[in-house]
């Protein structure tokens, strides 16, 4: 997989540091980040022939984390312990080459902590032995932390299980949330239709969600991770069309956009009525995962915001105005804040209202165009897609601590980079971007760092990043 | 297809046969090759002479081509035969002889002269001559709607993340409302879709709205000119349908439009 990575730091310089440490308080609620070695562990037997898979999610989870500091390999001791039991104190006046806490703790490794073990082959399953010690402590018994067993499937994938629960309870020492189980569903045409795509956090186990061949988009996602809505022009009978066939492209025998409603469970479509309307598209689920905000010309006077039931009945309207009102984005925190995109200035900035469309506030500054706001899992913060700065499409991803109306830009013009979605972790955003000539999708940190790509069939796009079901 | 397929099938057969002959031969090469056949002996048996065959001398018809209702007649002469008939209805017939015939269409007859020392055949054909076809009925070949709808209707262009109607996109809607009216008359069951486009440039979502902002202005337009309002319906593409992909403005203008299309 090819890997982008940015650096981080440079964002500092155009911004307010302020609002930069104010951002990465986000990320890094300590401050100075905690710093780890991880040296590759090996398998016993046939368990280490998958190895090279281990040691590349453990490593990766860990790093990409934004919870953690790698000690550089290079800095490592020649000796590395695999048990406990491989701990030795050097005699006094003697040199060790790593099998003592010191080693690790001073220089040049200077590592707070050391995450070791070994795997081996026991009843046809791959088994883990994994410590965290602090290696600041002075003895290997007030050093350990972490000491576990894990077991997986014999075979890479099981390897890569192993060591992406090994990953999640180190980062659970230092309050992160675990990403594993967490899904990204997303916009691909890879198949010749824009269909529903999902994919681990990682970009592994892409899958093919919906089959509907035509333009299905607009994917989100229910709070409980039960459910999916999206917007889809429905393939009509290709009778009612048949003189229109031949002029090809331009006419693929489809209807107006409406809201289709699937459980992720059993993957099937439940009932949605939509509005009688030129146009129903999805947008996002109330906190409750029963009810859809969504953007509708129901009224016959432009896209304008409602609130419906899970089966499009029980409409409300929120918005009421002479522009376009698009994008409605709920606070997950207090369910009673709305961010949405609105043209009512001239053009397409983000603005917020209350629940009841009451109290509307432009978030933006007016500048350039605004659009796909994103709330963070604590309900502080939104990352949208915005022009400032640059040519019309060309859009950067920033965040805003809604509050102060504070914003960091955390992309710099590599492309267009649109449709942030946070991770459950509150840490890690989901976003696409066309800097590679097609469009992809790529992950980073809330403060622009780690960057990684995810896709590379077709044009990937969309993205929203779910909890599993709960 | 179908026919083509079997065509397809049967010429696969026969190359496959083909095969097995060739497999086979190629099998046989490896037994020895029979000898020829022996050359016929010399100065064979001496048979009696052949009895004469059956000839015929003559067979016309006169005149060779009418018109439905007419008659022609045939004459024929035979010599050396026993069984001697026309076909097509007139049978057994004498070694020389005439019949009329009258057929409705154009006939070949084939008269067959058989004798103890062979056989003789020969056809003539009575054209019937058919009138000439009376003119084709008074009407042009009209256009399909759909078609006079693809190949006349004007797209409207729009500015940067407006629907406003410019004054270009007013002359091309108002040449649409005229073709439209005209489309309707015809072909009072046809349909239009009218559709709104939008460039790359701004967001997917807000492009849906926008696109239906197009469509809806135009329809508006249209309707104001007279055109049925239950004859057309708006569909917003977005940027989803670009008629251009390049990034520069000329290929932008050109995916801000409403376009007509036939309807469902």
């Amino acid at each position: 997989m090819k890997r982008i990575i940015l650096i981080g730091g440079s964002i500092v310089v155009a911004l307010s540091t302020f609002v930069y440490a104010q951002i990465n308080g986000v990320i890094n609620k300590t401050g100075e980040k905690p710093t780890i070695a991880v040296p590759d562990l090996r398998g016993s037997g046939q368990a280490q022939q998958f190895m090279g898979a281990f040691n590349t999610t453990l490593y990766h989870d860990l790093s990409t984390s934004g919870q953690l500091k790698m000690v550089p390999k290079t800095l490592y001791p020649t000796q590395v312990p695999q048990q406990p039991n491989d701990f030795r104190q050097p005699a006094a006046g003697q040199q060790s080459q790593g099998l003592w806490l010191t080693d690790w703790s001073g220089p040049p490794p200077s590592a707070n902590y050391l995450a070791f073990g070994y795997t081996a082959v026991q009843n046809n399953q791959i088994v883990l032995y994994g410590w965290l010690y602090d290696v600041r402590q002075s003895t290997p018994s007030s050093a350990q932390i972490l000491g576990k067993v894990y077991l997986g499937s014999l075979d890479e994938a099981g390897a890569r299980s192993v060591a992406q629960q090994f990953a999640a309870d180190i980062l659970k020492q230092f309050g992160a949330a675990s990403l594993i189980g967490t899904r990204i569903y997303f916009v691909s045409d890879r198949t010749g239709h824009k269909e529903i795509w999902s994919m681990n956090y990682d970009g592994s186990d892409q899958k093919q969600f919906t089959n509907y061949r035509s333009i299905t988009t607009f994917p989100a996602v229910s709070p409980d991770g039960t459910k999916i809505a999206f917007t889809s022009y429905p393939v009509l009978p290709s009778s009612r069309y048949a003189e229109a066939a031949r002029f090809g492209v331009q006419n693929e025998n489809l209807g107006q956009p409406r809201i289709y409603v699937h459980s992720l469970e059993s993957g099937r479509k439940l009932v949605y009525y939509n509005q009688h309307a030129s146009m129903n598209a999805a947008s996002d689920f109330m906190p409750d995962s029963r009810h859809l905000l969504i953007y509708s010309t129901a009224n016959g006077n432009g896209a304008q915001i409602y609130e419906t039931d899970l089966d499009g009945s029980d409409l409300h309207r929120i918005t009421n105005s002479q522009s376009i009102e698009v994008e409605p984005k709920v606070n997950p925190k207090t369910g009673m804040d709305i961010v949405f995109v609105s043209g009512r200035g001239g053009t397409p900035q983000i603005y917020r209202m209350n629940i009841d469309g009451t109290d509307v506030a432009r978030l933006t500054t007016g500048e350039g165009d605004a659009v796909n706001p994103a709330w963070s899992p604590d309900g502080e913060h939104i990352a949208f897609a915005w022009t400032r700065g640059y040519e019309p499409g060309n859009f950067n991803i920033f965040v805003m601590d809604v509050a102060s109306r504070n914003y960091v830009q955390l992309t710099h013009g590599a492309g267009r980079n649109e449709n942030p979605s946070w991770a459950p972790d509150g840490i890690h955003i989901v976003f696409s971007s066309n800097r590679s000539g097609r469009e992809q999708i790529y992950t980073m940190l809330a403060d622009g760092s780690q960057v990684q790509q995810l896709t590379t069939q077709g044009n990937n796009e969309k993205p929203v990043w779910s909890k599993p079901p709960q | 297809m179908r026919a083509s397929s079997r065509l397809h099938a049967s010429m696969l057969g026969a190359l496959m046969l083909g095969a097995l002959v060739l497999i086979t031969a190629g099998c046989k090469k490896k037994v020895a090759a029979a000898p020829p056949p022996p050359p016929p002996p010399a100065g064979a048996t001496t048979a009696p002479p052949p009895p004469a065959a059956a000839v015929i001398n003559s067979f016309t018809a006169e005149p060779s081509t009418i018109e439905p209702g007419q008659s022609s007649t045939l004459r024929w002469s035979i010599s050396n035969a026993t069984d001697m008939s026309i076909d097509n209805g007139v049978g057994a017939v004498q070694s020389q002889g005439q019949q009329q015939v009258s057929p409705r269409t154009s006939t070949t007859y084939t008269l067959t002269a058989k004798g103890p020392g062979g056989m003789d055949s020969r056809s003539v054909t009575v054209e019937v001559s058919m009138p000439p076809p009376p003119p084709p009925a008074t009407s042009t070949p009209r256009l399909s709607s759909a078609d006079l709808l693809q190949q006349q209707a004007q797209d409207a262009y729009f500015d940067y993340d407006k629907s406003d109607i410019r004054a270009d996109a007013r002359d091309a809607l108002t040449h649409d409302a005229a073709l439209l009216k005209q489309i309707f008359q015809q072909d009072p069951n046809f349909s239009v879709l009218v559709e709104g486009h939008c460039d790359e440039r701004g967001s997917a979502e807000y492009n849906l709205a926008l696109g239906d902002r197009r469509a809806t202005a135009a329809k508006d337009f249209l309707v104001q000119a007279g055109v049925p309002a239950d004859h057309l319906k708006t569909i917003s593409y977005g940027k989803e349908r670009p008629q251009c992909t390049e990034a520069t403005e000329e290929c932008w203008q050109k995916n801000r439009r409403a376009h007509l299309s036939p309807g469902q």
